[in-house]
């Protein structure tokens, strides 16, 4: 019988999977916009698991208005990487280096 | 084994491997369609779990828009791709070590009592008018309804600053001005000159 334990376990292992994507493509952008997807996949996954095991639909609430601040963080995180290519012809972290910080 | 355990194992194997490819794969064009298998597989997680609408929305809205949005920058960016793998080989034993660590320790307290089927029993099947749409629906227009305008207002603006980023006045651009043509006067186009009549050679 699939308990809460099994959605929790893989929602850990697919958040540990984005985790290492950031570590292993750490010069590749648009990787690591992807593996942060991952870890909200991950996130996601856990709050509809404990709002069916517990159920609670508010939990299915929240997933919704993670989805939508997802949408919006992936679109803007977009557009910025549109703008940055259209201006140094790159998008490896290591050249992102114009304001010097 | 019953059903239901025989469509989590294969979706949950099929989530982590594609996952899996997403962070490891060469060519980003590929990662993207594999991210796109990893969210409509736990779509179908999420219909086994009885959230047939964010099981829906995860679809349209992931798959269909941002996944697509990923896919679109994707091909457009003409990205040095041997470039990008520096570093990788150098950091896989580093990350490997970490995602272990991360995946045991969280199984080791997930595994626990607490989140067992003694405590948390699995839940009876809902009857069949009971619908996870209206349900969600009646909750959002009354207890979150604030919580729903936020949201809106934050769509709102990110589509503005997607669009103010991305927009661009170019200087070196050739366009007509219709208002201007229709506006321009017969001094504007014909000269008259006066000048002396030439002799017949």
């Amino acid at each position: 019988m699939v308990s809460l334990s099994h959605y929790l376990v893989l929602g850990a292992v697919l958040f540990a999977i984005g985790v290492v994507g950031i570590f292993l493509n750490r010069k590749n952008v648009i990787i690591l916009l992807m593996s942060i997807e991952l870890m909200l996949l991950a996130v996601n996954i856990n709050f509809v698991a404990f709002s069916y095991y517990l159920q609670d639909i508010a939990g299915q609430i929240f997933v919704f208005f993670i989805l939508t601040v997802a949408a919006a963080e992936a679109a803007i995180g977009l557009a910025i990487l549109v703008a940055l290519f259209r201006n140094i012809r790159t998008i490896n972290v290591d050249d992102l280096d114009r304001l010097k910080g | 084994m019953i059903f239901q355990d025989f469509v989590f194992y294969s979706l949950a194997s099929v989530v982590i491997i594609s996952a899996l490819g997403v962070i490891t794969l060469r060519n980003p064009v590929y990662s993207v369609l594999l991210l796109v298998l990893a969210f409509v597989t736990s779509s179908g997680l999420w219909i086994l779990l009885e959230a047939e609408f964010l099981a829906i929305a995860l679809v349209v809205v992931y798959v269909g828009a941002v996944m697509v949005l990923f896919l679109f920058v994707v091909m457009m960016l003409d990205i040095n791709l041997d470039q990008m793998r520096e570093g990788f080989w150098k950091w896989f034993p580093f990350g490997a070590i970490l995602a272990f660590i991360m995946t045991v320790e969280m199984s080791m307290v997930l595994m626990s009592k607490q989140f067992s089927s003694e405590i948390i029993q699995t839940p009876e099947y809902k009857s069949v008018d009971y619908s996870n749409t209206k349900e969600l629906g009646r909750l959002i227009y009354t207890e979150y309804v604030y919580v729903f305008e936020l949201a809106a207002v934050i769509l709102l603006v990110a589509m503005v600053a997607a669009i103010a980023i991305t927009l661009r006045h170019r200087t070196d651009k050739k366009s007509s001005n219709a208002s201007r043509q229709i506006a321009v006067s017969r001094n504007e186009r014909l000269k008259v000159i006066s000048m002396p009549a030439e002799k017949k050679e």
